[in-house]
């Protein structure tokens, strides 16, 4: 299969996949397969907070500190999701200065199952789909102003979507 | 050829609301097929939409985004008739770009 790298610079290429050979190597949980290399040549994919386990290391990794529960970041999700892999999701908030949007799904094998960079002038609302392997609590994280905040819903799952 | 990028782009106001649905497996890796056989993770990594030469949106995804992704976002600006340019790359450095008119 041809590998397409749009305008990277060789260089940079070179150096980023020497850092990707170091980062597979500790990983002992990851399937063989999962190519740490094309993700890394992209700017600031967050390769160590997908690989998290828990909310609260994912969120450490991406951010660095830790969410307080806001009023502000309206979490809409279904009560009960009649297919884990498929669950639509999305957020909307209120606050101001927005830098970043994230989805955890708590009790999917890896917590993080998105994150969004919202550059200034776009709005902090973002509508996706994401996988549930069973009933879990989702949480979106709002980065706005510097700082971190939460919202968390509980989604029924019926038929889990992580195919086991 | 045909792209794995369906996009719709539409400015109302001073806002484009943008749509993008992507074709492509979404494999997280922790499913196993009729044999047993675990199916490598096969999911895409990150997708960016570029307006004006700039990023409006980057779209950055792990193995809990399901199969043949959607999302859905609005930024400030965008004419009618202005390039949206999308692009992804999976964890396998598959990737795929199409440039849509805004609406």
């Amino acid at each position: 299969m041809t590998v397409h790298h749009h305008g990277f610079p060789a260089t940079r290429r070179l150096i980023l996949k020497g850092a990707g050979s170091v980062v597979l190597v500790g990983l002992g949980n990851i399937p063989l397969g999962f190519v740490a290399v094309s993700a890394a040549a992209n700017d600031k994919y967050p390769l160590d907070a997908f690989r998290q386990k828990s909310e609260a290391e994912a969120i450490k990794s991406l951010y660095g500190r830790t969410a307080e529960p806001s009023d502000e970041v309206k979490l809409e999700a279904p009560e009960i999701a009649e297919n884990g892999a498929v669950v639509p999701i999305s957020v909307t908030t209120t606050l101001a200065d927005v830098t970043s949007i994230s989805f955890l799904v708590a009790d999917n094998p890896n917590a993080l199952a998105a994150s969004y960079t919202i550059p200034p002038g776009t709005m902090p609302s973002v509508a996706n789909r994401l996988k549930m392997a069973k009933t879990s609590n989702v949480t979106a994280i709002v980065e706005a102003g510097g700082k971190l905040y939460s919202a968390t819903r509980e989604v029924k799952v019926t038929v889990g979507g992580c195919g086991g | 050829m045909a792209s794995t990028i369906r996009v719709r782009a539409t400015s109302s106001g001073d806002a484009t609301e943008v749509q993008a649905l992507i074709q492509h497996p979404m494999d997280s890796g922790f499913v196993k097929d009729a044999n047993g056989e675990i199916i490598p993770p096969h999911f895409i990594q990150q997708v960016t939409f570029e307006h004006d030469g700039t990023n409006v949106f980057v779209a950055d995804w792990g193995t809990g985004v399901s199969e043949d992704p959607y999302v859905k976002f609005s930024f400030k600006g965008g004419n009618k008739g202005d390039d949206l340019k999308i692009s992804w790359v999976d964890n396998k450095g598959g990737t795929d770009t199409i440039t849509a008119k805004i609406q």
